[in-house]
C-alpha cells in the first residue's frame, strides 16, 4: 500500500503490486486511474511517501510451462513471475488500446510465446484476449495465472471451469487498512468472505464466488 | 507529566485508545504499534453468534472521508475469546471489547459471555444497531428503547460499561443522558454518519449496500460538537472520537469534554498514527506547561 500524498483527498493509502525489488530499491508500474494514482505520478525524485508491505500472498510458483493472462496493467502482478520463470509461459495479453499495452517489449521479451490483443485492434489481435486464450486452451491442461479486471477473471474463471485446469487470479478490491483490519477488501468465495488483502490477493479462481 | 486517565473504574495510562472495527483484534496491527503503548486498545464489534457481513463493495473513498458497510462481520463471542482473546492478554493494557446484537436478549447474551472471560477488562457496547423486535428501528436513535437495552446490559454485567451512541439522532445530549441514566460508565462518540455515495454514469450506488457509515476527517466538527454537547449533559467520561488524524485533533477533542479518544480511519492513513498521537499530546503538554492531560478535558473557553 502507497501513501499517494499528503492530502485528506484523496485520504487512503493505495494497493500495487510489487513489481520489482532489488536490494533495497523497490519498483512499482502502475496507470493513472484516478485522483490517487494522478497525484503519485506528481512525485519527484526524491519525496518521501509511506507504505506498507509486502502484504498478502503471491502466484504460488508452477512447476512447467504456463499459461499468464493479463488485461491491462493487470501485467503488473504477473511480472515477477514472467521474470522468475523466463521462456515458460505462453503469454495472453489485452487491452483496449495500443498504449494501455504497457511494457510490451519487456513482456514479449520474458515470454515463450506471446499473443496479444485490443479492443480497438490499434495492435495485435482485434477483441478480448479471454477469445484468444479459449481457442488456444481447446485440448490443453497448463496452470493458468490471470491478472486484471474482475470481468476479465470471470472470463477465464468460466474458461476453465470443468477442465481440470490449475488457474489462480489476482483480484482487486477497494481496500482501506491494507492489514486485514477493517475487513472491506472481501471477496465472496465458496467458504465464506475472504480478505483480498490478507488471504488474496491471489485465489484459486474456482474458490471464487461470482 | 501526567497522562493517566480513568474511565469507570478502568485507568488508562494515556488517553489514546483505537476505535472498534478499525483495528482488527490487535493483531492485525501489532507489527507496526508496540500495543503497550496505547491507553487501551478496542477491538471489532461482536455478537452472540458470528456475522457474515455484507456483500463488495463494503468501502468506498469519499472527500477527506469514506464510507463503509462492513455489515458487522465478525467471528462470534466464543471465537473471540478462544481464538483472539489469548494473544491481547499478553499486553499489559485495557482490552475494551465492543459488541451489538439485533434484540436486547443477543445484547444481554453477548454481555454475559465476554464479561465471564478472562482477559476483557471492559465492554463497549455499539447501540447503532437496528432492532429486530421494533421493525429494524435503530436501538439508539430511540431514548425508550436506549435505555432499556443499556439497562439490560447493565445488569448483566459488573465490568465497566461504556455505551457508545449513534450521531444520527436530533439530540446527542438527551442520548447521552438516557445513557448515563440506564446505568452507563462512559459513553463514546461518534460512530459513524450514515452516508451515500452514487456513480453518476452508472446510476448505482458505489456501496453494494447502498448506503454505509461516514468516517474520517469529514465529520471531525460535527463529532467535537457532538461530544461538546454531551459534555454539558452527563457527569460521566466521554471517549471521543470521529476524524481524529494527528494529536491536534485530539487535544481539540478533549477540550470539548472528552476525558479519552479513540482513533480510526486515522490508522488506514498511518498505521502508527497513535503513538504519534501520544507522543504529540505530550509535547503539547510540555510547551503548554500543562502538568495533568486532565486538566485539557472539557477546558472550552466560551
Ligand atoms: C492487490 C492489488 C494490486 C494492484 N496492483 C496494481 C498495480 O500494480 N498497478 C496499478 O496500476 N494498479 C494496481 N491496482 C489498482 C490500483 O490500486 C487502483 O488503480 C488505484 O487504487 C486507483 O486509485 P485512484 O485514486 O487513482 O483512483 P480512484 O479515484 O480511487 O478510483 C478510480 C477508479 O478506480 C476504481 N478503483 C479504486 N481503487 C480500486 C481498487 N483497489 N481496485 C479496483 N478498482 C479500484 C474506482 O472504483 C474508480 O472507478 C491494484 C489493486 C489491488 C487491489
Ligand atoms: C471500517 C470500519 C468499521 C467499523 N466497525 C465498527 C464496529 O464494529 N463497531 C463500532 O462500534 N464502530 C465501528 N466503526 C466506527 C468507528 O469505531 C468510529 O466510531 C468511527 O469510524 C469514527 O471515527 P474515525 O473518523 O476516527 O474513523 C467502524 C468504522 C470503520 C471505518
Ligand atoms: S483492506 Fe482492510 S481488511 Fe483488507
Amino acid at each position: 500500500m502507497l501513501q499517494v500524498g499528503k492530502t485528506y483527498d484523496p485520504l487512503l493509502k493505495r494497493p500495487f503490486c510489487i513489481f520489482k525489488r532489488e536490494g533495497n530499491v523497490i519498483q512499482f508500474v502502475y496507470r493513472i486511474r484516478g485522483k490517487g494514482t494522478r497525484l503519485l505520478s506528481n512525485c519527484k525524485k526524491g519525496d518521501i511517501i509511506q507504505a506498507i508491505g509486502p502484504l498478502g500472498n503471491s502466484y504460488p510458483a508452477p512447476k512447467k510451462d504456463f499459461i499468464a493472462v493479463a488485461g491491462g496493467i493487470g501485467i503488473a502482478s504477473l511480472f515477477p513471475l514472467l521474470e522468475r520463470f523466463k521462456n515458460k509461459a505462453f503469454l495472453f495479453y489485452g487491452a483496449r488500446t495500443k498504449n494501455e499495452l504497457v511494457m510490451i517489449n519487456k513482456a514479449k521479451s520474458l515470454a515463450k510465446k506471446i499473443f496479444t490483443t485490443t479492443d480497438d485492434g490499434s495492435i495485435g489481435q482485434k477483441g478480448l484476449i479471454t477469445d484468444v486464450l479459449n481457442d488456444f486452451l481447446e485440448n490443453r491442461t497448463m496452470p493458468v495465472y490471470a491478472g486484471g479486471p474482475m470481468p476479465m477473471l470471470q472470463k477465464v474463471s468460466d474458461i476453465v471451469a470443468g477442465r481440470g485446469i490449475e488457474c489462480y487470479a489476482s483480484l482487486e478490491e477497494h481496500m482501506a487498512c491494507g492489514v486485514g483490519a477493517c475487513l472491506g477488501c472481501v471477496v465472496k468465495t465458496v467458504s465464506g468472505y475472504k480478505r483480498v488483502c490478507k488471504e488474496g490477493p491471489v485465489f484459486p479462481i474456482e474458490e471464487i464466488v461470482w | 507529566m501526567e497522562l493517566t486517565v480513568n474511565i469507570g473504574r478502568l485507568k488508562l495510562k494515556n488517553p489514546v485508545m483505537t476505535a472498534s472495527g478499525t483495528f482488527g483484534y490487535g493483531e492485525e496491527y501489532s507489527e507496526f504499534v508496540d500495543l503497550n503503548k496505547l491507553g487501551a486498545i478496542v477491538v471489532k464489534g461482536l455478537s452472540i453468534t458470528p456475522r457474515e457481513g455484507n456483500p463488495a463493495p463494503r468501502i468506498i473513498e469519499t472527500p477527506a472521508g469514506m464510507l463503509n458497510a462492513i455489515g458487522l462481520q465478525n467471528i462470534g463471542v466464543k471465537t473471540f475469546i478462544k481464538e483472539k482473546l489469548p494473544f491481547l492478554k499478553k499486553f499489559k493494557i485495557p482490552v475494551i471489547v465492543n459488541f451489538f446484537g439485533d434484540s436486547i436478549e443477543e445484547y444481554v447474551k453477548a454481555a454475559e459471555g465476554l464479561s465471564k472471560a478472562d482477559g476483557v477488562d471492559a465492554l463497549e457496547m455499539n447501540i447503532s444497531c437496528p432492532n429486530k423486535q421494533a421493525g429494524w428501528i435503530v436501538f439508539g436513535t430511540d431514548p425508550k428503547v436506549a435505555f432499556e437495552v443499556v439497562n439490560a446490559v447493565r445488569k448483566a454485567t459488573d465490568l465497566t460499561l461504556i455505551v457508545k451512541l449513534s450521531p444520527n439522532v436530533t439530540d446527542i445530549a438527551l442520548m447521552a443522558k438516557v445513557a448515563e441514566d440506564a446505568g452507563a460508565d462512559a459513553v463514546s462518540l461518534i460512530n459513524t454518519i450514515t452516508g451515500m455515495a452514487i456513480d453518476i454514469r452508472t446510476r448505482r450506488p458505489k456501496l453494494a449496500n447502498i448506503t454505509g457509515g461516514l468516517s474520517g476527517p469529514a465529520i471531525k466538527p460535527i463529532a467535537v460538537r457532538m461530544v461538546y454537547e454531551a459534555y454539558r449533559a452527563v457527569n460521566i467520561p466521554i471517549i471521543g472520537m470521529g476524524g481524529i488524524m494527528n494529536s491536534e485533533d485530539a487535544i481539540e477533542f478533549m477540550i470539548a469534554g472528552a476525558t479519552a479518544v479513540a482513533v480510526g480511519t486515522a490508522n488506514f492513513v498511518n498505521p502508527s498514527v497513535t503513538l504519534d498521537i501520544i507522543k504529540g499530546i505530550e509535547s503539547f503538554m510540555g510547551k503548554g506547561g500543562i502538568m495533568d492531560v486532565k486538566n485539557l478535558v472539557g477546558g472550552l473557553r466560551c
